[in-house]
């Protein structure tokens, strides 16, 4: 999704209300997020909003981009945010030789997550299509990708075949590299 | 009181974890050997945090050998591969790092190369307008600049784009010495790279 550098667009402040519509929202997505969502977004602060090309919208508090959504997918956060609470996302893993491909931006496809390397939940916690995981990689502490699952967990490992995220965030991405001033 | 405020109370609810980030490429450093500026940031990890260093590359050599003989223990044919995927891996490292430098090397070559033309036109008689062009292979933003610029002279000044194509910011009044003297200071171009025009307009306009 932000495989070119961007530059971010108008920046606006967020209502209060809006604000507090986006709080419920993430922790509504993220239920394992709810005990630190006063550490990311405070109830008392200003929320920013820049618009970013391809319809995306990306929340920022105090230039720190915290949450990125496009049109009305659900709402992924910044893989910064996903590195100070990896705990609160489901989680995947793929294999090493999968990361130089992710983090050059292609798609994921389903043999990096079922090959030894790689991670899938257990029958009793598949994940749904449409769902927003984080990625993590063989042999690394922190995610390398974060997106909106094409394919449910079980019908990957059924399929092993195709794409699995197609338009995520990833380290080293346009998304990653924005500052914002 | 004092001790207090001197050790972090700590909070019922757990903290945000704080991950370092290279300095070079910006990823986390487990990540820079993906990054195509690898050498950079070892270089970069092993002065700032020399620990962190010690961690990371001393297990990816570890972790190769075990890879090694893991899969040589259990199969022939499965080791060859994983090996020869390990030296693909690497050669396609080595060649991202490569292309990176070298591109890095054309940058610079590029921005040492690249002038900044500030022209004076002749708009009316006696009225002029000056056009800078060339700033953005310094890494200015057009925008900003003529943002900036206009705020400065209390003047129109506006990125418009030139019958070649690129774009140049154009400024109301005759600003080129002190446009000159902001290039040279605030954007931070070497002297020799600027030069003055005095450029006549096509009569009968």
């Amino acid at each position: 999704m932000f495989k070119k550098d961007i530059s971010a667009g108008a920046k606006s402040k967020v209502k209060s209300s809006a604000q507090r519509a986006i709080r419920t929202k993430v922790v509504e997505t993220y239920p394992l997020l709810a005990p630190h969502i006063d550490e990311i977004i405070p109830k008392k602060s200003q929320l920013d909003l820049l618009k970013l090309p391809d319809r995306v919208s990306l929340y920022a508090l105090d230039n720190e981009p915290l949450f990125w959504q496009h049109m009305d997918d659900p709402i992924i956060p910044h893989l910064r945010v996903v590195h100070a609470f990896p705990t609160c996302f489901s989680r995947i893993g793929i294999d090493r030789g999968a990361i130089r491909f992710v983090l050059s931006g292609a798609t994921l496809m389903a043999p990096g997550l079922t090959s030894k390397g790689g991670r899938l939940p257990e029958s009793d916690a598949e994940l749904q299509e449409g769902e927003v995981v984080v990625i993590e990689a063989e042999g690394k502490e922190e995610a390398c990708l974060v997106g909106q699952l094409k394919m449910g967990t079980k019908e990957i490992k059924e399929k092993n075949k195709g794409a699995v995220i197609d338009s995520g965030h990833y380290l080293g991405d346009g998304l990653w590299k924005l500052t914002i001033d | 009181m004092a001790e207090n405020s001197s050790a972090e109370t700590p909070s019922t609810e757990p903290q945000a974890r704080k991950v370092t980030y290279c300095g070079v490429c910006t990823l986390p450093p487990e990540y820079c050997e993906f990054g195509g500026t690898a050498k950079k940031c070892k270089e970069w990890l092993e002065n700032e945090y020399p620990d962190m260093h010690e961690r990371l590359y001393s297990e990816v050599i570890i972790s190769h050998i075990l890879i090694l003989h893991r899969t040589a223990a259990v199969a022939a044919t499965l080791s060859t591969l994983s090996i020869d995927a390990q030296k693909r891996a690497q050669k396609d490292s080595a060649k991202k790092e490569a292309k990176a430098a070298q591109q890095e090397k054309r940058a610079a070559e590029d921005k040492a190369a690249a002038k900044v033309l500030i022209k004076r036109v002749e708009r009316n008689k006696r009225k002029y307008v000056t056009a800078v062009s060339g700033l953005e292979a310094h890494g200015l933003d057009l925008k900003k600049v003529a943002k900036e610029w206009g705020k400065k002279f209390a003047t129109g000044s506006s990125v418009t784009k030139t019958a070649s194509g690129s774009e140049e910011v154009v400024v109301q009044g005759d600003n080129s010495d002190e446009i000159y003297d902001w290039v040279a200071d605030v954007g931070n171009v070497p002297e020799d790279n600027i030069e003055l025009i005095e450029d006549k307009k096509k009569k009968g306009g």
